[in-house]
């Protein structure tokens, strides 16, 4: 009968995944450096708040789930990728409530992209943390 | 900024995450980088054409 190789992820730091998790999610790259992984950690942290920075010089809209639009929920969790940076924008008043033109529009893909590409960096410092993803 | 710019800085900063997040060496992690920003570029310009087209 014929065997399947198992693979057990290993945890390889001594960190709670689910917190390295949490913390790169509140801070885009924070994760990479709980995981000693300072140099991706700081291209992660200077590409999505560069692309939220300039989403937001582009007029870009900053999402709310309260409006009752469904695109603007949409929208909202998108924002929610980057929970921090978005935080930051509705505390500072930072970004458009309404779209003006096509760079408004084109600034609040920027912001959604952000915040989806911060969950990718998340998640992938998690997967690191808890041995699911081989890191040399 | 023109459209193009935006899109340029787009494809860079997408790419770079891209190649962290989905490679595991450095190396592999640069080079898949740099095939996203290609393929952002790429996609962009044939559409671009596409769409000319349709409208001549």
């Amino acid at each position: 009968m014929a065997t399947k190789a198992v693979i057990v992820p290993v945890k390889r730091t001594g960190l709670s995944p689910d917190l390295v998790l949490l913390a790169g999610w509140l801070v885009p790259g924070l994760g990479h450096v709980m995981i000693r992984k300072g140099i991706r950690g700081l291209l992660l942290f200077v590409s999505i708040v560069a692309m939220f920075a300039i989403g937001l010089l582009m007029h870009g809209k900053v999402y709310t789930p309260s409006t009752g639009d469904p695109l603007d929920i949409l929208g909202f969790v998108g924002d929610a990728g980057a929970i921090g940076l978005w935080a930051v924008a509705k505390l500072g008043d930072l970004g458009a409530t309404q779209l003006s033109d096509a760079f408004s529009d084109y600034g609040s893909k920027f912001i959604v992209v952000a915040g989806l590409l911060n969950v990718m960096a998340a998640v992938d410092a998690q997967s690191i943390a808890n041995g699911r993803k081989l890191d040399r | 900024m023109s459209h193009f710019t935006a899109l340029l800085l787009y494809a860079f900063f997408a790419s770079i995450v891209f190649g962290i997040t989905q490679r595991s060496t450095p190396r592999s992690m640069v080079r898949f980088g740099a095939l996203c920003f290609g393929g952002f570029l790429a996609a962009a310009i044939v559409v671009s054409w596409g769409m000319y087209f349709i409208k001549h």
